[in-house]
């Protein structure tokens, strides 16, 4: 197809996922070539991490139109049923094999966990979506805290209370150990995996947005007593829209679960305060902006390695990030005057307003 | 017997505290329609200046709780007007979530920066003779007394002021339509900082009664309990001030029950099933109205 014939947003798309596979190229030619040190080579992992937690809450915020709180819950529900699995069949399966099952097992349970928590969550809107998503992400991490798993000859032990009330016999073992997680997960994660995972959501996330669903995802978000007037069955849209971007993240989960060697479902992992950390990928890349979250995400988590003399002032820096790029971004005096001053006006390509 | 009323008691105070806040943020939310994301923030702010006043500057409490108001309040006429007023018609309630979510991380971490994160130990404003009270066979805290006492207070004064003083019905006009209340002459702008004022003081006497009865202070001491008394407000029914204060105390009382009989690590997860609950069951929490959305 002639790149000429192609509309804008095939275009758009196209640019998005030729910049990924640059980026990939030019990083592992850098490690080939040994320009990368030590320390950096270990945040790649973590930033392929991010960037597809980044894209799978822009499905929810920027294409949905929903806030959701909870998205480290999601990954945290990925993380430990990947690890759970990895753990289990370590010395039964291949390591390719079961890192592929792991991630979408790790996809699959946080998917269903999605589907679970939509059903209550999108029957609401706005303030109160937002949090109840949050409370969940909450509940996950109490639940994964309390959460007991052991293994002997006599099979899987469960529960709740503690690691006595399992009854492990001698030779058990124990695999999630309450507050304690899951440690020796293998160590699967390659910078390339996180690539393809990154990759494929990208694409996924991207192809979703020009269909059909799509259209009518993002006509929920800008009016949805409209859209429900026009014949759109608003509730399986969004159902859809969540669910995918709860496996996404799943997914992502995964992917950090097998690159730690103790996965322990701390706040500072799997909190509140790491959804906000999302969020402000979401907000700074411009929300409903694939391509926008990705990149910000990987500027925000290189940014602190390179400015390490900031980083007292570096979570202070986000919030006023996130307060003024509101404010810029959606005060109507502010976007009058953006969209009278945009340097794209002189090259007579103004865009309409989103 | 005995101890189960204890409990109770306590139970009774924590959730005087989360019908405080509650308050707050159900006034914000009737008359500003945001969530005020940064309310709970406030409360540790309040807790932070009655704790350097009374603490590091060694003055009598009643001092302390006094600039703990005062602060809190000019902080939230502040963050009102920089932050939230910008946005009042940006036609998303994304956007000013957001902005919300962006205060909220603000004050948290300008608190780290000043306080640092280790946790200080705040001094009860009870003086230490008077810690506790014995009724009979059974001890209570004085501050859990305390704390329903002003919680009681609070609302009754806040019924009072609202039904029966001009701000108070010009309150009440705003949240019912802002614009044909500006058409009556109200001041909106004015009614909304009221608001706020209001509101974010109660977050500030929230504070000084929430590390006194838990006196570790940390800057993030404010998050949980300010996301507890929002499950609190819509519990009651968010909008309605009666419903905050039914709310708050239920709240507490299941709180800190389940902490005692159920699990003290699942307590958190308890309370925001009940959100849930509630919400499924019956979205305009017990005094709420139902509103008909229109296009």
């Amino acid at each position: 197809m002639n790149f000429k014939q192609m509309t804008k947003t095939s275009r758009d798309n196209l640019g998005t996922i030729a910049m990924l596979v640059v980026a990939f190229a030019v990083v592992q030619a850098l490690r080939a070539g040994g320009f990368v040190n030590s320390h950096m080579d270990g945040m790649l992992v973590p930033l392929c991490v991010y960037a597809t937690m980044a894209v799978s809450l822009n499905l929810v915020v920027g294409i949905l139109g929903e806030l959701s709180l909870g998205h480290a819950g999601f990954m945290c529900v990925g993380a430990f049923s990947s690890a759970f699995f990895s753990k289990c069949f370590e010395q039964s399966m291949g390591t390719f094999p079961r890192f592929l099952i792991a991630i979408l097992i790790g996809g699959l349970v946080a998917g269903v966990l999605g589907f679970l928590i939509g059903i209550p969550v999108l029957r609401l809107n706005g303030d109160y979506l937002a949090i109840v998503t949050l409370a969940f992400g909450e509940i996950i991490k109490n639940l994964v805290n309390v959460l007991y798993v052991g293994r002997d000859a006599a099979g899987l032990h469960i529960s709740m209370r503690d690691q006595a009330a399992l009854g492990l016999a001698e030779d058990g073992e124990m695999i999630i150990n309450g507050p304690q997680g899951i440690t020796g997960t293998p160590f699967n994660s390659t910078f390339t995996v996180g690539f393809v995972i990154l990759l494929v959501s990208t694409i996924v996330v991207l192809n979703l947005v020009n269909s059909r669903e799509g259209r009518a995802i993002m006509s929920i978000r800008d009016n949805r007593i409209a859209a429900g007037s026009l014949g759109i069955p608003v509730t399986r849209y969004k159902m859809f829209a969540f669910t995918l971007s709860a496996v996404i993240a799943g997914c992502a989960g995964a992917l950090y679960a097998h690159n730690l060697s103790s996965l322990i479902a701390t706040p500072a992992r799997f909190g509140y305060n790491m959804s906000i950390l999302f969020l402000v990928f979401v907000v700074l890349g411009g929300i409903g902006s694939t391509r926008g979250a990705i990149i910000a995400a990987i500027i925000l988590t290189l940014l602190p390695e390179v400015l390490r003399f900031m980083a007292d002032y570096r979570m202070l820096i986000y919030a006023v990030v996130l307060i003024v790029m509101m404010i810029v971004n959606w005060n109507p005096k502010s976007r009058a005057f953006i969209k009278a001053h945009s340097p794209k006006k002189w090259f007579g390509r103004g865009k309409e307003d989103r | 017997m005995v101890s189960f009323l204890n409990y109770f008691i306590n139970g009774l105070s924590l959730g005087s505290i989360y019908a405080i806040i509650a308050i707050g943020y159900t006034m914000v939310y009737g008359i500003a329609k945001m969530l005020n994301f940064a309310h709970g923030d406030i409360i540790m702010v309040g807790a932070y200046i009655a704790f350097s006043v009374i603490t590091t500057a060694k003055l009598p409490a009643a001092v302390g709780v006094l600039a703990a108001i005062c602060g809190c309040m000019l902080l939230g006429i502040t963050i009102e007007k920089i932050a939230y007023k910008p946005l009042r018609h940006a036609g998303s309630s994304l956007a000013v979530l957001i902005t919300a979510i962006g205060v909220s991380y603000f004050l948290q971490n300008v608190a780290l920066l000043i306080f640092s994160s280790n946790p200080k130990m705040f001094t009860p404003i009870i003086p230490m003779s008077m810690m506790t009270i014995q009724l009979g066979s059974f001890r209570i805290q004085t501050i859990s007394l305390v704390s329903i006492a002003v919680g009681v207070v609070l609302v009754l004064l806040l019924q009072l002021f609202i039904n029966k003083t001009r701000p108070g019905q010009a309150m009440l006009a705003c949240a019912q339509d802002r614009g044909a209340a500006s058409l009556m002459g109200i001041s909106v702008n004015g009614t909304i900082s009221l608001t706020f004022a209001i509101g974010s003081a109660m977050a500030g006497i929230a504070g000084v009664l929430l590390c006194s009865a838990y006196p570790t202070l940390s800057p993030y001491t404010g998050a949980m309990p300010g996301i507890k008394a929002f499950v609190a407000a819509v519990f009651g029914g968010i909008g309605s001030i009666p419903g905050a204060m039914i709310g708050g105390l239920l709240l507490g009382i299941i709180e800190i029950l389940s902490k005692t009989y159920i699990s003290s690590q699942l307590s958190d997860a308890i309370v925001f099933a009940v959100l849930i609950v509630v919400l499924l069951v019956r979205p305009t929490g017990i005094m709420g109205k139902v509103v008909q959305e229109k296009v």
